[in-house]
């Protein structure tokens, strides 16, 4: 063996004991029940938003009409009573989120990680086992459907087959064609989620949103959230309440009330951006 | 895959669904690249999808029961997919959910591959040929439709016609282990629509009274209505249940578009009545067929049923619901 050979032989052996020496791909242990921590947007995720408050929301014409034509009392069909958050604003909300890992029994790889969000019972898979997603044609749910992959210490996840849902509590709609993807981070005990959620049908760029968790160290499991439809208000076959354009007369009161530019109010990609802050502050904007 | 066969069968499937004429050779044309896949929904039914166009079947102990056989071209396919299923069970029924060349083209090599069960009386009736072929129901108008294409350049084969229609409400069987029912939904899509329920399995197959391909449907000059196809909508929401959380449960095959549950259709019942609710009150408020467009009161679901191409654009749409809903008590409900 000469010495160029021997040194080929010792640097396959270094690579050998590396692989044989740590895992194919790092992974980080989410395991456990979170509790959303609310630092950010706590009033609009916790009490819930104000009609006609869509700052930051990267809408087009078609969202804000959306918007400016929903009628909470939609909520009270029967039909609409037992809705879940869908899974691209669940970690927004309140409740307990237990993240779950599944391995297989005989290879211990990672097949499926199952999260559960108290709320309604958000339960989701995450399948970790490298499967497709399903053809076009299969059914949406309201999480979705998702893989994901650990990249480094991070968890990445894309959910696709996702059911007509909302991106704010007070008519701001995202269609069944939006997607989504997710990173989790975690830190000792604490957990960053962070979503990147891109609608063709009612957004001009994605909407990129955090939300803080920390570790439930005391709890092991999520209360069971049943919920039943009911007739609470009578309404006629057929009837869905909602405002003609125009005619809501809410259109302008969440500016007005915090003396904000109708403008801003009224959202857009740029209002997202701290350029558009200081453009409303230099009087360039319409502003009140 | 399945998007480029959307691209390839989208200006086809314009024409059929608009009953209009596709040459053979055009169809074999356009449809050769296009496969038919299945999905079983849940019980015995399963939803067989040729590109743009659905149907549905059953497999049990009685057989085969197939609800629209897609188009002509596509049948080969649809019958090769029921058999990789079903093996060799045999064919007994087609229902038509109505009477358009993108529901009932294959219905003569469907029907052809099929069998029937026929003795006693009821063989004298029918004819010993019948038992060689699987009997077609559908609703009388639906069969009316296909009779007065008679004569002209697109005529439907008689063979391709409904051996049973029916003119009440319903009309069922026990199939399979599990009722199953054709249910009547006046003036809708066209006026000889019928939702077929499979009641053990929790499966409605909608045809085109329910699409999530497009703004609503309906045909005013074969019958059909914006309001008689929201008390559809409203029918099939009646019938569907949710298992938990408003999710899975009554599972409902489209006549085009994604397999869905009850909240996928509320959310487009939602859509359709909103926008019939705003182009009545424009109507109600004097406004021009032209102001009513030129308002845009479909923006807001525009980027998700718009289309500014085939037969059913946006533009069409909003004529044909200006039509349906100046018409005299229009907007009275059907129920």
């Amino acid at each position: 063996m000469n010495n160029l050979n021997a040194s080929r032989m010792a640097g396959l052996l270094f690579v050998l004991l590396a692989c044989a020496s740590t895992p194919a791909f790092a992974q980080m242990d989410l395991t456990g029940v979170w509790n959303p921590i609310m630092h950010e947007d706590q009033i609009e995720r916790a009490p819930g938003p104000e009609v006609g408050d869509y700052l930051g929301l990267p809408i087009n014409d078609a969202g804000r009409m959306r918007g400016e034509t929903w009628n909470a009392s939609i909520l009270t069909l029967s039909e609409h009573t037992c809705k879940p958050h869908p899974s691209t604003y669940g970690p927004r909300g309140v409740g307990g989120m237990r993240i779950r890992f599944h391995h297989d029994n005989t290879t211990e790889n990672l097949v499926k990680i199952d999260a559960q969000i108290q709320w309604m019972e958000q339960f989701r898979e995450i399948w970790m086992d490298g499967r497709p997603h399903p053809p076009a044609y299969a059914a949406h749910t309201w999480q979705g459907f998702s893989t994901g992959r650990f990249e480094g210490n991070v968890l990445v996840v894309n959910t696709t087959h996702l059911k007509a849902g909302w991106i704010r509590r007070n008519g701001m709609a995202l269609s069944d064609r939006a997607t989504m993807q997710e990173r989790f981070f975690r830190h000792g005990n604490y957990l960053t989620h962070t979503s990147y959620i891109w609608d063709p049908v009612y957004f001009t760029e994605p909407i990129v949103r955090t939300n803080g968790f920390q570790l439930n160290t005391n709890a092991i499991t999520v209360q069971p959230y049943p919920c039943l439809p009911a007739v609470e208000v009578a309404h006629s076959r057929g009837d869905v309440p909602h405002f003609l354009p125009g005619k809501s007369g809410y259109e302008e009161e969440f500016a007005k009330k915090h003396k904000l530019p109708v403008e801003a109010a009224r959202g857009g990609a740029e209002t997202a951006y701290p350029e558009y802050m200081r453009r409303m502050r230099a009087g360039s904007g319409g502003g009140q | 895959m399945f998007s480029s066969q959307l691209k390839l069968t989208a200006a086809v499937s314009a024409l059929v669904v608009a009953g209009l004429v596709v040459t053979s050779a055009q169809q074999a044309n356009n449809f050769a690249n296009v496969d038919v896949e299945t999905l079983h929904v849940q019980g015995n039914v399963w939803m067989a999808v040729g590109g743009p166009f659905n149907a549905a079947f059953s497999v049990g102990d009685d057989g085969v029961l197939v609800v629209d056989t897609l188009v002509e071209p596509l049948a080969d396919k649809l019958l090769a997919a029921i058999q990789k299923v079903a093996g060799n069970k045999p064919i007994r029924y087609v229902f038509n959910t109505h009477w358009h060349r993108d529901h009932t083209g294959g219905n003569i090599k469907v029907a052809d591959a099929g069998q029937s069960v026929v003795a006693g009386n009821f063989a004298g009736q029918a004819g010993a040929a019948q038992a060689e072929r699987a009997f077609i129901w559908a609703h009388e108008n639906a069969l009316h439709r296909m009779t007065k294409t008679e004569g002209t350049p697109a005529a439907i084969p008689v063979a391709a016609w409904p051996t049973d229609a029916y003119f009440t409400d319903r009309k069922e069987i026990y199939f399979n282990g599990e009722a199953v029912q054709l249910l009547s939904m006046p003036n809708a899509h066209t006026d000889g629509d019928s939702l077929v329920f499979f009641r053990k399995s929790d499966v409605i197959v909608a045809g085109d009274i329910y699409v999530n391909t497009s703004f609503p449907i309906f045909n005013l000059s074969e019958g059909g209505s914006y309001n008689g196809l929201l008390n559809a909508l409203n029918t099939i929401i009646e019938l569907t249940v949710p298992r938990d959380k408003q999710e899975g449960g009554t599972y409902v095959i489209p006549g085009h578009g994604r397999l869905v549950d009850e909240a996928d259709v509320v959310e487009f019942r939602d859509m359709s009545t909103i926008i019939r609710d705003r182009i009545a009150d424009a109507i109600k408020n004097k406004m021009t067929l032209e102001q009513v467009k030129a308002a845009k009161l479909t923006l807001d679901y525009e980027g998700r049923y718009g289309s500014t191409s085939g037969f059913w654009t946006t533009d069409a749409f909003i004529e044909a619901a200006y039509r349906s809903l100046s018409q005299p008590a229009a907007n009275v409900s059907q129920r």
